[in-house]
């Protein structure tokens, strides 16, 4: 049955930095690249070489400029997955019963094998997590590499989502949001990780966290005093060369 | 919202259908024999050419029964559910009347309210979305109700019912457009709440994640039938309710009445592609776009 667990024994999610996140996509291949060769179906392209190739991807990248009252703008970069919602709206509409919960971890999943692809689920999703897979007709979503995290197969360092194992920036950080002490909830607690579209109620397991604040065009540098020039005329040979091509016609500089 | 037209002829279709039939079962003198079997027709092939006609947008319609199994939590399953025991109940019903010339009234008003519950859980499907707010109303339902109750009564020829009804929708229909022309304000998502940094200054989709559009955009950003949506609106309001009307009030004639089912389908089919192609979802604010 599509019911959500009432509570879940621990919330597996992702901490997003927005502010050390550069845009470069990484996250994006490498989810493309393990989701289509593991877990289910894989995830297809339309037309890769020809006109307007389309695909399927758990994980989009998305480029906002964000323009303060006063000030210059600011680009943040901002990475898109499945939130793994408390709540989660796509879970309850699906006639199936292939979208579900776990109750053990928390991560929400699509059973392939008994998808219809209505794509219901996509519609109650607000975050846009969901992608019908056009080759296949059915929905795909972040597992949240639920084949690596427990793949006792793998070294230790690699049982994390693939995002987060090749983010160069290390940008991206997985964890139990569950317990207060983890290094996910610890991040969340000391920068001010927030939910995307709280106003909905679907109470997100992954957060975000904001951009630090930048330095301004009037902060002074602790080092400024020892950028003070040190000769402000030249002396010797460059006095010389100085002196002697003001005297050439077109004045002095 | 991409407004396919297997869903837009599924809700049209079906609505009207469920509509005659619901008209049918509560019928205290219902037509027997080959009349009763003419009308059952109609009525059957409309709520279940509709209902084939929504499972042509599945990805893998060989496995649509397993939709009836997730009754507990999902609309989507429970309008399959209500639809097959309706189609059922009144299938018995209507067998009664043609084949045993035998009314079943306690039978024909199980299965009319089977029919209703029917439609009401085809416009829990859209209206249960809290990220289309334009449809997130309690107004969906009575919208969906009101033209299926309406449309039945014109296709079963009760003249009076009918012209209460459908001027009924009508106003039903300018208040749903009305109060969902400001939905999405009113919920107050914007870029800012999606992305979180509303406190930060003005947020601009400045590159989106490909170059091209993808299956989110092509689903949910559909911009194309808000150009003409006034003047769609009133053809919609003409066909499906104005023209009908007239036609009901002038004199008696087969043709005046054919022209007023037709027209009225037209209306609501022109309704319907408004109803999706106007609905901006959430996920166009994370492309700067509704």
């Amino acid at each position: 049955m599509t019911d959500l667990p009432t509570q879940t024994t621990r919330k597996l999610g992702l901490v997003i930095d927005l502010d050390t996140c550069v845009g470069c996509h990484a996250c994006v291949i490498s989810c493309k690249g393990w989701n289509t060769e593991n877990y289910g179906a894989p995830l297809s392209d339309q037309r890769p070489y020809g006109e307007e190739p389309m695909g399927t991807f758990l994980n989009r990248v998305h480029s906002y400029e964000v323009q303060p009252e006063t000030g210059t703008a600011q680009t943040v970069h901002f990475p898109k997955s499945c939130l793994h919602c408390e709540k989660a709206p796509c879970v309850t509409v699906c006639p199936t019963g292939a979208s579900y919960k776990r109750v053990e971890d928390g991560i929400v999943l699509v059973n392939e094998d008994s998808c219809i692809g209505c794509g219901l689920c996509a519609w109650a999703c607000p975050y846009g997590a969901r992608e019908m897979d056009q080759a296949e007709g059915v929905m795909k979503k972040c597992t949240l590499c639920v084949d690596r995290i427990y793949n006792e197969n793998l070294p230790e360092e690699d049982r994390v989502p693939a995002c987060v194992r090749t983010c160069p920036a290390g940008a991206r950080h997985f964890g139990d949001l569950s317990d207060p002490d983890s290094e996910v909830s610890q991040l969340v607690e000391n920068r001010g990780g927030f939910d995307l579209m709280p106003e909905l109620g679907t109470a997100p397991v992954n957060k975000y966290l904001p951009p630090r604040p930048k330095d301004s065009w009037d902060d002074e540098s602790l080092l400024a005093p020892f950028l003070e020039p040190v000769a402000s005329e030249p002396t010797g040979f460059l006095g010389w060369l100085d002196k002697t091509l003001d005297k050439l016609p077109g004045g002095s500089a | 919202m991409h407004p396919a037209p297997s869903v837009i002829a599924f809700t049209t279709l079906s609505g009207i259908g469920f509509g005659l039939l619901f008209w049918l079962g509560f019928d205290a003198t219902p037509p027997k024999g080959m009349t009763a079997f003419i009308f059952f027709l109609i009525a059957f092939s409309l709520a279940v050419g509709g209902l084939i006609s929504s499972t042509f947008h599945l990805g893998h319609p060989e496995r649509a029964w397993r939709a009836l199994t997730q009754w507990r939590t999902s609309w989507l399953s429970r309008e399959g559910v209500c639809a097959i025991i309706a189609l059922l109940v009144m299938g018995l019903y209507a067998a009664a009347l043609i084949f045993l010339d035998s009314h079943l009234a306690l039978l024909g008003w199980i299965g009319a309210i089977l029919c209703m519950i029917t439609v009401f859980t085809t416009s829990m499907i859209y209206a249960q979305l809290a990220t289309i707010p334009r449809w997130n109303s309690n107004l969906t339902p009575a919208l969906f109700l009101s033209l299926s109750l309406g449309g039945g009564a014109l296709l079963s020829g009760r003249v009076t019912v009918a012209l209460i009804l459908l001027l009924i929708a009508g106003v039903v229909q300018l208040i749903w457009w009305k109060r969902g022309d400001t939905a999405f304000e009113d919920r107050g998502s914007t870029l800012g709440t999606a992305t979180g940094l509303a406190d930060r200054g003005t947020v601009r989709s400045m590159a989106h994640p490909h170059t091209a559009p993808n299956y989110l955009m092509r689903e949910f950003i559909f911009v194309i039938g808000r150009k003409h949506a006034l003047k769609l609106r009133i053809i919609a309001l003409v066909l499906m309710i104005g023209l009908p009307v007239l036609c009901l009030i002038l004199p008696f004639s087969h043709i005046l009445a054919a022209v007023a089912v037709l027209s009225h389908l037209a209306g609501v089919a022109v309704s319907r592609w408004l109803f999706f192609a106007e609905a901006e979802h959430t996920v166009g604010l994370y492309y700067g776009m509704r």
